[in-house]
């Protein structure tokens, strides 16, 4: 069974978290926090199983990772879990993402984390892996992701539209617009 | 209205998204508490109204902020309510935010029953799915039960994608409610043979998860199994039940025959490292499970072995890691074998990745014997020296205790060596806890080992002097402990008692449990002393020795702690009595020696009626033996005593007059505590300070400016005499522990050590270091109460709340009951799964032959009688005959025909299995007839 799956960034801000077992959510956040510090003080060269999580699990459990440019992937499991064969799982996991987010980043991860969660969904279900099969995972996401757009159709046009000038981001391009520092030019200004 | 309905949605437009949100708290880093509890309050605004997708929107929010942990419980019900939407879209968000935010206890699930229903039974599948992927996070009891039926529905869908969740949610729902396991069982036993590589995957991996916990129902299985493992070339399904038969194989060692050639080829063909794995890992449990009686045995041991040396010489540093892991299962039972490959395994002693060096120190348990032992010590603590980090340190600590001490400290040829290997490692630097460790380490040794203790005194009296003479020298306070009981407890064993006492009395500040070891053990080195002058009748020289206590222990008495107080008073009364005593008998006979001639010098001593001294030491009488772990447990209570009934009625406390009412309370118990002494906890001491002090200003009747200072400034103001050591401070900063290694590299350069040695141990007087068989003596004998045995039948089981000790159900046993009618007791419902369970049962018969069944149920009439007592948990009875077993062995007949096909042998295996079995019905144990399979009755096969 695996326990949780936790994706945090290089400095530990959480990018995914499902646990598959409750805990209240500043539980939850130590967790991560733990997880985070355990992790992160690993060099890149080392092996990616990690035993003594005390929050989480217990002796049986294991914590088993890679890490990505700037994403690392945790999952938290018990013994009748394959060891590599996780591994794997975090690598058809990632995989997925990238076909599903084109190259995908942490700015992916960020801004769709709701669409990271079906993904994941289509391969984890209640703590158990539902299927590794690649092209399977990404039909029936694709199928699921039809269905929305059906269901948007031409209603959803205008939101469309506004999000799209959302996404300029005109408050930030705003921001961006230099203007000449002004206490200085009036400090300039000669009388 | 329409009107209504276009304002809602272009309003919506301008309502803030996910995306917003998530990029408004990226631009508002330093305010983020601030910002993101202004976006609630818009969440809270949105759930308000009444448009649908603006309520999915703000669920979509706050299942974000759940992640950067705010609570959102509060939003449970409009969860539900966007969960109820009739769109894809939003219910999407709906389910996701409940997967995200419920837990099985939330009594908002009771809403939820019937639109899950409706949703299960979906025409579209992934609306279906999408319940049943939220569902399977925060199922409870109450929706287990209410939904079973529809999921089980669901098993015989057309469509894979459904029946795939749908069979793992079976497990969630086994979980919650173990009813459902029994009438479900037959439909996910099917699920195993599913055209869909997917449901099959799904269906093992909950069987395994089922099987894990209760291995021996799900014996039967192993047949379908077996033919998946050959057929199958699904990786991820091949490690599941590759995995499952390891579990099942201790239960049955017959299985583990039969696995060993299809997993060895599998290990010879496969070019998955995670199959390769598994696969060695299932041939160990085998190999564990029969550990005689097979032919290949040691070829298969060997093909494993090697093939983990591959994996652990690997640059794959998880290989590495995963190899290590599997040799330690294998040294448990071989130990020869890994030994072979000991270069390798100190070599990853040295790797750069701590895991790795873990799992290697993890398997040095195994490696050591007499003849390197010390060797490997020696590389630990050079590996301690390096080491960074306490963990490391920690554990590296324990290991090298855990090596030496293994077996009663078999390994050990030479004690001194241990000790001084000990007294090094308490100069380093650990965690907290392990002083404790190589304290309790030193007591033990020195209790279980008579030849050493005189060394280890001496040693130990060495650390105490040095430690109070010197300030630069550090070690572990929880060393002194052991030390000081040490040099008290084997007092008789010191050169030097005066010497010792002396420096023990300059102890300097130490933690409270420490101080009172150190009084405790004073008085007993005082009362050796006493001993020894009282004999040379040197009066003078006991009364000296007396003051210098009674001044010590003036300042003990001042102490802020409880238990350093009671023991110093305690202390200070003794001594008060030998010195009146003494002074009394030292104005009488020196008035006798006036009286008498010189001549007659040692008469006093006789006609002394006693000897104070006896007195004193008899205090302290009475050799300590080891104690076997749990013998406390085990101490019967005597009849009549009842351990809740209070002793005194409990007085009320009153604040006011709490000072006499302690001192009271320190006199009672004071008996009792010197004996039983527990460690009191960081925070018990502080608090007991705390309240003490507290105390101390308020009474009126309390000398103050006495308190805790001044007691320090006086220790501090003793003077320190320099002692005249016959060793020398800085070797105990070397690695004296080395020497011993020099003494084994050339023996014959050592007489000097030996004749050392010979003094040591004048009775063993062994010479040899490891050649010959030590003469010394580890007692291995423990204490227990009368009557009580050591074993483990007490011990604590796993944990009680364990969901799947209420799934350990006898799967097969309702297959007997269908020749039965339902008995009067059984409910309606019951019937209704029985029937169930015929139709099941039914499809089960068609593989059998058809004649087979006729005869099946004749035996089962006839066994009629015996099933009932089993399913009234009789289990355990043992059944006389044959028959029970019988299901049992046809179960691996069928085995064997599935497997084997080979026919000739057949027979004559059933012979051999006939007889077996004759053997074994004498000894039967319950487990066997627990684990009776499905079957065909092995007549038929005669």
């Amino acid at each position: 069974m695996i326990k949780a799956i936790l994706v945090f960034n290089n400095h530990g801000k959480p990018r995914l978290s499902k646990f598959y077992q409750y805990f209240a959510e500043d539980m939850q956040q130590q967790i991560i926090k733990e997880t985070f510090q355990l992790v992160s003080k690993r060099d890149d060269n080392v092996c990616n199983f990690l035993e003594g999580g005390s929050l989480i699990g217990g002796s049986d459990y294991k914590l088993i990772y890679r890490h990505y440019a700037t994403l690392y992937f945790v999952f938290c499991v018990d013994s009748s879990e394959s060891e590599l064969g996780i591994l794997d799982l975090i690598q058809v996991f990632v995989e997925t993402l990238d076909k599903c987010f084109e190259n995908v980043c942490e700015l992916d991860l960020i801004f769709h984390v709701d669409k990271v969660h079906y993904i994941l969904n289509e391969l984890v279900m209640g703590g158990m892996v539902l299927e590794t099969n690649m092209t399977e995972i990404l039909t029936r996401i694709e199928d699921q992701n039809k269905l929305e757009k059906q269901e948007a159709g031409i209603a959803a046009a205008p939101a469309r539209a506004v999000s799209a000038v959302k996404n300029m981001n005109i408050p930030q391009q705003i921001k961006d617009i230099k203007l000449p520092d002004l206490p200085q030019a009036i400090k300039d200004l000669k009388f | 209205m329409a009107l209504k309905k276009v304002k809602g949605n272009i309003e919506r437009m301008f309502d803030k998204n996910l995306t917003d949100l998530v990029r408004g708290i990226r631009n508002n880093k330093e305010n983020e508490a601030k910002y993101i509890s202004e976006c609630m309050e818009g969440i809270k605004q949105e759930l308000r109204q009444d448009n649908l997708s603006v309520k999915s929107n703000a669920i979509a929010k706050l299942t974000y902020l759940q992640m950067l942990g705010y609570d959102v419980s509060w939003a449970g019900f409009n969860i539900i309510e966007v969960m109820s939407s009739s769109k894809f879209t939003l219910k999407r968000i709906g389910y996701l935010a409940a997967s995200q935010s419920f837990h099985c206890d939330s009594e908002l699930l009771m809403l939820t029953t019937n639109m899950i229903r409706k949703e299960l039974n979906s025409q579209n599948q992934y609306e279906s799915g999408l319940a049943l992927t939220s569902l399977s996070c925060y199922i409870s009891t109450d929706l287990a039960r209410d939904l079973s039926n529809d999921i089980l529905t669901l098993l015989s869908s057309t469509k894979p994608y459904i029946r795939k969740k749908a069979v793992l949610m079976m497990y969630k729902v086994f979980l919650k409610y173990p009813e459902a396991l029994r009438p479900a069982f037959p439909r996910l036993k099917e699920k195993l043979e599913d055209p869909d590589p997917g449901v099959q995957s799904a269906a093992v991996n909950v069987v395994c998860e089922l099987a894990r916990k209760n291995p021996k129902n799900y014996l039967s299985l192993a047949p379908v199994f077996f033919k998946l493992m050959t057929t199958s070339t699904n990786n991820w399904m091949l490690i599941k039940i590759i995995k499952l038969f390891g579990a099942l194989t201790p239960l049955e060692p017959r299985l583990g025959k039969k696995l060993i050639e299809p997993l060895t080829n599998l290990i010879h063909s496969t070019s998955a490292m995670s199959l390769l794995y598994e696969c060695i890992n299932t041939v160990i449990a085998v190999l564990i499970s029969i550990s005689s009686g097979m032919p290949n045995h040691a070829a298969s041991i060997q093909l494993c072995v090697q093939k983990l040396r591959i994996l652990i010489e690997d640059s794959d540093q998880n290989l590495k890691y995963l190899g290590l892991l599997a040799m330690s299962k294998i040294l448990k039972t071989h130990p020869k074998s890994v030994q072979a490959h000991k270069d390798l395994i100190l070599q990853c002693m040295e790797d750069k990745d701590e895991s790795i060096r873990l799992r290697a120190l993890d398997l040095l348990y195994g490696m050591v014997s007499k003849k390197n032992l010390m060797e490997i010590v020696k590389k630990l603590m050079v590996h301690m020296d390096k080491a960074e980090g306490t963990v490391y340190r920690d554990e590296l600590l324990s290991k090298i205790i855990l090596i030496c001490s293994q077996n009663n400290y078999q390994f050990i040829t030479n004690f001194e060596w241990y000790i001084t290997v000990l007294v090094e490692l308490a100069q380093m630097e650990f965690g907290s806890k392990q002083g404790h460790v190589i304290g309790a380490q030193l007591m033990d040794v020195c209790i279980r080992v008579q030849a050493i203790r005189s060394f280890a005194v001496t040693e130990m009296a060495q650390v105490l002097e040095i430690y109070t003479s010197t300030t630069q020298f550090t070690i572990m306070q929880e060393v002194l402990y052991a030390a000081a009981w040490l040099c008290g407890e084997f007092v008789s064993e010191l050169k030097k008692p005066e010497q010792t006492l002396e420096a023990m009395l300059k102890y300097k500040f130490v933690p409270q449990h420490i101080e009172s070891v150190f009084l405790q053990n004073i008085l007993k080195i005082f009362a050796h002393i006493v001993r020894t002058y009282e004999i040379d009748n040197r009066y003078d020289d006991i009364i000296r020795v007396c003051e210098s206590l009674t001044d010590k222990l003036n300042d003990s008495v001042k102490s802020g702690e409880l238990e350093v107080q009671e023991r110093a008073s305690t202390s200070l009364i003794v001594i008060g009595i030998v010195q009146e005593e003494i002074t009394a008998r030292k104005s009488s006979s020196s008035n006798n020696i006036m009286e008498t001639d010189s001549s007659m010098e040692s008469k006093p001593i006789n006609e002394q009626s006693y000897l104070i001294s006896d007195e004193l030491l008899s205090l302290f009488s009475g050799e300590l033996n080891p104690v076997a772990p749990k013998a406390q447990k085990k101490v019967p209570i005597p009849d009549g005593l009842d351990l809740d009934a209070w002793i005194n009625e409990p007085i009320e406390e009153s604040d006011t007059d709490s000072e006499p009412e302690m001192t009271e309370n320190l006199f009672v118990k004071s008996e009792r505590r010197s004996i039983v002494y527990q460690e009191p906890t960081e925070e018990e001491m502080k608090k007991s300070r705390e309240v003490r002090k507290y105390e101390q200003q308020n009474n009126p009747h309390y000398l103050k400016g006495v308190g805790n200072g001044a007691a320090e400034e006086a220790v501090e103001n003793i003077p320190v005499t320099e002692l005249n050591l016959n060793v020398p401070l800085k070797v105990l900063r070397q690695k004296r522990s080395d020497k011993y290694l020099n003494v084994n590299a050339d023996k014959k350069s050592s007489k000097k050590k030996k004749s050392k040695k010979k003094k040591h141990k004048s009775e063993s007087s062994s010479d040899g270091m490891f050649d010959k068989e030590p003469a010394i003596e580890v007692r291995r004998d423990m204490e227990l109460p009368e009557g009580a045995t050591l074993s483990d039948s007490d011990s604590d089981h796993a944990a009680k709340d364990d969901p799947h000790r209420a799934l350990d159900i006898d799967l097969h046993l309702p297959i007997y009951d269908y020749t039965q009618k339902p008995d009067n007791e059984v409910k309606e419902p019951k019937a209704k799964k029985e029937k169930e369970k015929k139709h099941t049962r039914k499809k089960v018969e068609k593989e059998n032959l058809t004649e087979q069944t006729e005869k099946l149920k004749r035996k089962n009439r006839e066994n009629e009688t015996e099933n009932k007592e089993k399913s009234s948990k009789k289990k355990s009875e043992k059944l006389k005959g044959k028959k029970p077993k019988q299901p049992k062995e046809s179960n691996l007949l069928e085995l064997d025909e599935e497997i084997g096909g080979v026919k000739k042998e057949k027979k004559e295996k059933s012979k051999d299995k006939k007889e077996k079995v004759k053997v074994k019905s004498k000894k039967s144990s319950s487990d066997y007839e627990e684990a009776v399979g499905i079957s065909t009755p092995s007549k038929e096969f005669q």
